[in-house]
């Protein structure tokens, strides 16, 4: 079987490409590409499936590089299963697992798990290991076990290692296997029983607050060891203007520390807790104006790396009741591209080439994937995305098991159309089929 | 003149001529209070359930006297002797009292927001009686209703609010409300209890108690509760009282016109000394009293809403 995608605009900053080209796919392979791809008896040849994509953008597979797919031991929240299908669906190609799952991803078993489920999955799983057994923070995971089993990435995320000595050695242990640390900076103590970010709303809404030191005091801490022992720190969600000098002075000394920013964190503020709305309480919280103001401007000036959904999903029953009651955590697969077309490319704040380097080339070079791009011989991994169709974000219309989105009711004008994974299409909403298929 | 909501949850959604309806309904409602027969018939075949998710005394007896004095039928929940303590949740409790036939549910719960989620899940009004730090809009309305019975006015008035602001739904309450009726407030306690940007709801901000007091017309000291002094927010309640514990001293270098009130429970001779708080400056009793008004003019204005305004006069 092969596929041909004619006529779309076809944006690839790993290989220099933005323009016009058709890609022609076979075998699971991008076959050929060129400005124009000439079969002789295309039309009535039966075994090409042409994809028309005039007006689309076509770009590498997008990779997320931090979900929670819950699996195993939260299937109720999502599955591996459920969890590709609203990736496939949100326009990636691959998932990062993180591994705060129960048991949790601290040795080679939950990563094989993850593995072979995957397999038959929609979109491709990468999989990150603990920092510490069962993420406890007390002790090191067989790290050398884990990355032999494949993981691409360490990480406690969700529960920070607060001894700073035990993450000292983890970092200078990790650097014998070339792994980076996934690093949730948060310091739990400052924290506290924390729902919101400090600031006038959580004065005026009466929420216990978070104050953005929590999470620049770990910044600073991770930044500070990763210096010492000279490994890649990668710091998640980033949150605040704070956060962001204290990388960009790192960055300035030298220190190899990058750096992801999720949609909601860029888009919403500590103002959409009013009604005490329990889809706006994550991890860390919405934060002021002034950080999201500091955050896009970063992201446009191009000193994000990476931008990541940190896909949570949770029950409704989770969400359901007292804000200060309810889990933590933002379904964010399905709305993730759409949401950073919308209120940056659309917006002028940035091109697709720098969506593509946000969402597929960075993420790929910080877990050190091996992957090609679109170019001749290169795994057919593609995602081709319609500018030109206005949708409105609905909770119940997610594939993800978790319906919990702070972007209900919003209005968007663009929508990933189809996934292709491995050159087998996987989600195709052509015509508003909105179909997974695999 | 009715309310305009269904329900009664925050003083910062109610403007000054809504305000000013209560309080007078109230006035109405006191003059019942002090007749030899205080009962009327008015919310006759009325139900009230009283759901309690938190501890309170004087809360409860309120609610429960003045659904009684105004003959509705009322019913009181609290969390240790009903299904909650079996997990059951706020929404489910709140459904089976509609199902009964509810007509008016107050609730106090320790969470933020959780009166409001409980008036957008059920048809009966919600009046809040307390939702965590948020808001308690029946005590900052008792609380200006006391003020304005015994200084004639609230426009104008110096306010001053001490103690645990951060965690205090009493002192967020009363700043919406004073601000709104035009009197000026202030807010004086430890810096670590004292929330942030909090001046952005107009206040002044003090952390000495001397200078705070200075000018300052009413004085409103709130509970300070023991367990934020074992959380590290204060060092101790020797130093708490020295600094901002209202005294003898205190209450009489301030001048013989200043109104002192206290919400209550009251720690007597740690927040205010007993002295200061059986004086004639004190109004404290007169607040609990002033309470059950309040709340008879809300629980009138949000269940007797078809009701003629004749049946009370």
């Amino acid at each position: 079987m092969k596929i041909l995608i004619k006529n779309g605009r076809t944006v690839d900053p790993k290989n220099n490409l933005d323009g016009k080209y058709d890609i022609l796919i076979k075998d699971g392979r991008i076959e050929e590409i060129a400005e124009e791809i000439k079969i002789p008896g295309l039309t009535t040849d039966s075994s090409i499936e042409i994809i028309n994509a005039g007006g689309r953008i076509i770009t590498p597979g997008l990779i997320d590089m931090h979900t929670h797919l819950r699996e195993p031991g939260y299937e109720e929240k999502e599955t591996i299963k459920t969890g590709c299908e609203a990736a496939a669906a949100g326009g990636f190609a691959a998932v990062t697992a993180m591994p705060n799952s129960n048991p949790v991803a601290d040795n080679p078993a939950v990563v094989e798990h993850l593995k072979l489920k995957s397999t038959r999955s929609a979109v491709k799983v990468y999989s990150v290991g603990s920092i510490t057994k069962k993420s406890e923070g007390k002790t090191l995971a067989e790290i050398g076990t884990l990355a032999k089993a494949g993981v691409k990435a360490l990480s406690d995320d969700g529960q920070p290692v607060m001894n700073s000595e035990i993450m000292r050695r983890a970092m200078e242990y990790a650097r014998a296997f070339d792994l980076p640390i996934l690093s949730h900076c948060e310091d739990l103590n400052l924290s506290g029983d924390g729902v919101m970010g400090e600031g006038y709303y959580s004065t005026l809404f009466g929420l216990t607050p978070i104050p953005k030191a929590s999470e620049e005091v770990m910044v600073a801490r991770d930044i500070i060891l990763a210096e010492m022992t000279r490994i890649h720190l990668h710091i998640c969600h980033m949150s605040t203007e704070g956060s962001l000098s204290l990388v960009r002075d790192a960055r300035k000394r030298g220190v190899n520390v990058t750096c992801e920013v999720t949609p909601h964190h860029l888009i919403l503020t500590d103002k959409a807790v009013k009604d005490y709305n329990t889809d706006t309480k994550v991890n860390p919280p919405l934060r002021s104006k002034k950080d999201v103001e500091a955050l896009k401007q970063a992201l446009s000036e191009g000193e994000i790396d990476a931008v990541a959904t940190d896909h949570a999903p949770h029950t409704y029953e989770d969400k359901l009741g007292e804000y200060d009651q309810a889990a933590f955590g933002i379904s964010g697969l399905e709305t993730a591209v759409s949401l950073i077309y919308e209120n940056f490319i659309k917006t002028g704040l940035i091109g697709w080439n720098e969506l593509v380097k946000l969402m597929y080339v960075n993420p790929a070079r910080i877990l050190r994937l091996e992957v090609e791009g679109l170019k001749a011989g290169s795994c057919a991994d593609i995602t081709v995305f319609n500018p030109n169709n206005s949708w409105t974000v609905e909770k119940e219309k997610l594939k993800s098991k978790g319906k919990n989105t702070p972007f209900a009711g919003f209005e968007l004008s663009g929508k990933n159309e189809i996934t292709i994974v491995e050159g087998k299409i996987v989600y195709d909403d052509r015509g508003g089929k909105d179909e997974i298929l695999y | 003149m009715t309310l305009t909501k269904k329900d009664f949850l925050v003083l910062y959604d109610t403007d000054a001529e809504e305000i000013e309806e209560i309080l007078n309904t109230a006035r109405a409602m006191k003059d019942i209070l002090t007749r030899s027969v205080k009962k009327v018939p008015t919310l006759r075949g009325k139900t009230v359930i009283n759901l309690f998710y938190e501890p309170s005394t004087r809360t409860k007896f309120s609610f429960n006297l003045a659904a009684k004095r105004l003959s509705a039928d009322v019913m009181s929940i609290s969390k240790s002797t009903s299904s909650i303590t079996k997990g059951e949740s706020l929404l489910d409790t709140a459904k089976t009292m509609e199902v009964m036939g509810s007509d008016v549910v107050v609730v106090r719960h320790s969470s933020p927001g959780a009166a409001k989620f409980l008036a957008e899940n059920i048809s009966a009004a919600v009046l809040n009686a307390g939702d965590g730090a948020h808001s308690h809009p029946t005590q900052a309305l008792l609380d200006m209703y006391t003020i304005r019975e015994k200084l004639g006015r609230l426009a104008g008035l110096k306010v001053l609010i001490v103690g645990d602001i951060a965690h205090s739904r009493v002192a967020r309450s009363n700043i919406w409300g004073l601000k709104k009726m035009g009197a000026e407030v202030s807010v004086v306690g430890p810096l670590t209890l004292i929330p942030t940007e909090i001046e952005k709801m107009g206040v002044k901000v003090y952390s000495n108690l001397d200078k705070a007091l200075e000018g300052a017309d009413v004085v409103n000291i709130l509970r300070i509760q023991m367990e934020r002094q074992e959380s590290g927010l204060f060092p101790s309640i020797r130093e708490y009282r020295e600094l901002y514990g209202m005294n003898k001293e205190r209450l009489k270098k301030a001048g013989k016109d200043l109104l002192v009130m206290h919400p209550g429970p009251m720690n007597r001779g740690i927040e205010i000394e007993s002295s200061v708080a059986d004086s004639s400056q004190s109004v404290i009793t007169e607040q609990v009293k002033n309470g059950v008004a309040i709340r008879m003019a809300l629980l009138y204005l949000l269940a007797g809403r078809e009701i003629k305004n004749e049946d009370i006069d």
